[in-house]
């Protein structure tokens, strides 16, 4: 009984990791390509140059970082979680970014992202109640 | 174009599912784990590439990735992600017939829910 608890604990600990690092790595990659702009072209030479300038900046790596920090606690969590639990209840995730989006940069949300987000709430809440393994050490 | 378009949105959910079920399958392999100290979290990453499971994982996210590209080449994002919505449904199937978990009926109406919300989100 208390492994199960904590067990569920350290499901819903690493799940919210696992989805800030995700959005946040998104966001700051979006940001980083933003700044850089358009190639001008993808001739070898302009696409090595973009490159170069991609790698070069501090956001995009950041991003990076985080989208690694991602795949690590993704791949931690399916060591133990079944897949049809980690898989929905990772699209709390949208409903983050639109949250993130409204409340911090202030963009319009338009009212079908708030039905949809309010319905992935939903769903990852009743997903969220079932128990996260059940495959092994039932 | 309908047919090539059905035909890379099913590649992009069908091998982008294939590609996650394998991942869970290298993981589930590799047994829970259980410290999270940097040497043993370490020593799990490493384990990870060893297991074939892993390799078909990557090959297979990497089909859905450049095909979702393609398609991206002449259907819209509007269009395109929120029919990816259903990888949700998808990949609970295949983790019920292909992973053998229990997806209770619980289970089943949230995958759905979000199905069609994150749909709502992207539309």
């Amino acid at each position: 009984m208390a492994e199960r608890k904590s067990r569920r604990g350290k499901t819903l600990t690493l799940l919210g990791l696992m989805v800030t690092f995700g959005s946040l790595g998104d966001v700051l990659l979006g940001r980083g390509m933003k700044q850089i702009g358009d190639p001008p072209s993808w001739a070898p030479g302009a696409a090595l140059a973009f490159f170069v300038r991609a790698f070069g900046s501090g956001t995009i790596w950041l991003g990076i970082v985080l989208l690694l920090l991602f795949l690590v606690s993704y791949m931690l969590l399916l060591s133990w979680a079944d897949f049809s639990y980690i898989s929905p209840a990772s699209a709390i995730g949208y409903a983050l970014v639109a949250l993130l989006g409204y409340f911090f940069l202030g963009e319009q949300v338009p009212a079908t992202r708030w039905i949809g987000v309010g319905l992935i709430c939903l769903g990852v809440f009743i997903v969220g109640g079932t128990h996260p393994n059940t495959t092994q050490n039932r | 174009m309908m047919a090539q378009t059905a035909l890379f949105l099913a590649t992009v959910v069908i091998a982008g599912q294939l590609g996650e079920l394998s991942l869970s399958q290298a993981m589930k392999t590799l047994g829970e784990v259980k410290r999270f100290d940097p040497a043993t979290l370490l020593r799990f990453i490493a384990s990870a590439f060893r297991v074939k499971w892993m390799w078909i994982g990557v090959g297979l996210m990497a089909v859905a990735f450049f095909s979702l590209l393609a398609l991206l080449s002449w259907e819209n994002v509007s269009m395109v992600v929120p029919a990816t919505a259903v990888n949700y449904a998808v990949g609970a199937m295949g983790a019920r017939f292909l992973l053998g978990e229990q997806v209770t009926k619980e289970r089943w109406i949230g995958v759905i829910i979000v199905c069609i919300g994150v749909a709502f989100v992207c539309v």
